[in-house]
């Protein structure tokens, strides 16, 4: 009896498969799309990178007279 | 034939349609639409991508809850000519596959609306699942005529979980958008139960048709028909309402209250002899009143934006 390669089962698997793939790979590009904004709405964020940055520092205050 | 090519050719393989069709997309249509509303008319300026990301997280929530509800209903569902054909009563999706998809997805809605949105949004629409997976599908549906009118409260959430998810707060138009859904719930199913009254009968379902008689379930349409027109008034002199909502609040509650009179009115006699024409008219125009009410709110909402109104 010949093989059949391709069983309507085998269509169904796939069509699950791929279902379940796209779902998945669009979840990820949800979530980064998400994150990319909620970063975003945080506002200017400055990371500590070793330089003294002077906008940083405490403001002195004036000396009293 | 070897016993392999047997067991391919008997044993079915659910395909990806079968298993989403246990999320009622049908129903989770109305929920996106409702959600979405809910989410526009709120004022507050929501990034489109956490909006969208909002409204499809309510909508896989709503979709676990009906698969929760299906696993739950297979055996009632099998005897019911309307819900025969769904995946688990027709053979393609196991009960067990069902309850696992349902619960994987509650959690899952829950969790990511959490974070794409708020806590209170995530919070209300894990009530929301639960209501209608636990209090609706296994406490109420077979142990009250009244099962419709508590029930509802499921499918009346949406719009304000959108609202909360934009706000964060609960508030007087959210509360009126549910009351809305709420009360159109009832004549809404009870119409249908008039002109279907033989599935309910078959499954055992305490249907007000079935254990109270048509005669009082006439006038249970009328009288929540009645109820509902307030709800949808009001939420025209709130700050989500406005002149386009009005008045078609006031010409298809008008519709709908002449459409509960007309059933009210009716004998059986006279409805089984024009095939309940005038059920089936009711019927059809409460799915076209809360698109009606839900659109006129985003029109309102679109001329604001727009600096008409």
């Amino acid at each position: 009896m010949a093989i059949h390669a391709e069983h309507e089962l085998h269509k169904r698997r796939f069509s699950r498969n791929l279902g379940v793939g796209l779902l998945l790979a669009g979840f990820v590009a949800l979530v980064f799309g998400l994150t990319v904004v909620k970063v975003e709405q945080l506002g200017a964020v400055q990371g500590f990178d070793h330089v003294l940055r002077s906008e940083m520092l405490p403001k002195e205050e004036a000396p009293k007279p | 034939m070897t016993d392999a090519t047997t067991m391919i050719e008997t044993e079915y393989e659910a395909g990806f349609g079968d298993y989403f069709a246990l999320l009622k997309p049908r129903v989770m249509s109305l929920v996106v639409f409702t959600a979405f509303a809910g989410l526009m008319v709120a004022p507050v300026e929501m990034h489109p991508l956490v909006a969208f990301c909002a409204i499809l997280f309510i909508a896989v929530g709503g979709g676990a809850s009906g698969a929760l509800n299906m696993w739950w209903d297979a055996d009632i569902d099998a005897k019911m000519r309307r819900t025969a054909k769904r995946p688990i009563p027709a053979g393609k999706v196991t009960g067990d596959e069902a309850l696992a998809i349902g619960l994987a997805l509650s959690g899952f809605s829950v969790v990511m609306l959490g974070l794409a949105t708020n806590w209170l949004a995530a919070a209300i629409l894990a009530f929301t699942i639960f209501f209608y997976a636990v209090v609706y599908s296994m406490w109420l549906k077979r142990s009250t005529p009244q099962n419709i009118v508590i029930g509802g409260a499921a499918g009346a959430f949406p719009p304000l979980i959108g609202w909360v998810a934009a706000t964060g707060q609960v508030s007087v138009e959210a509360l009126l958008m549910f009351g809305l859904i709420f009360m159109w719930t009832p004549p809404h199913f009870w119409a249908l139960a008039l002109f279907l009254k033989k599935d309910y009968d078959t499954a055992g379902v305490p249907m007000l048709t079935v254990t109270h008689g048509r005669k009082v379930t006439r006038a249970h349409i009328l009288v929540y028909t009645l109820l509902l027109a307030p709800v949808a008034l009001w939420l025209g002199f709130t700050q989500v309402g406005g002149p386009v909502y009005l008045a078609v609040a006031v010409l298809a509650n008008g519709w709908f209250v002449k459409g509960a009179i007309d059933i009210f009115r009716r004998t059986e006699e006279v409805a089984e002899a024009d095939g309940y024409a005038t059920e089936k008219a009711f019927f059809k125009f409460s799915l076209l009143y809360l698109f009606l009410h839900f659109g006129a709110l985003m029109v309102d909402q679109g001329l604001r934006t727009a600096g008409v109104l």
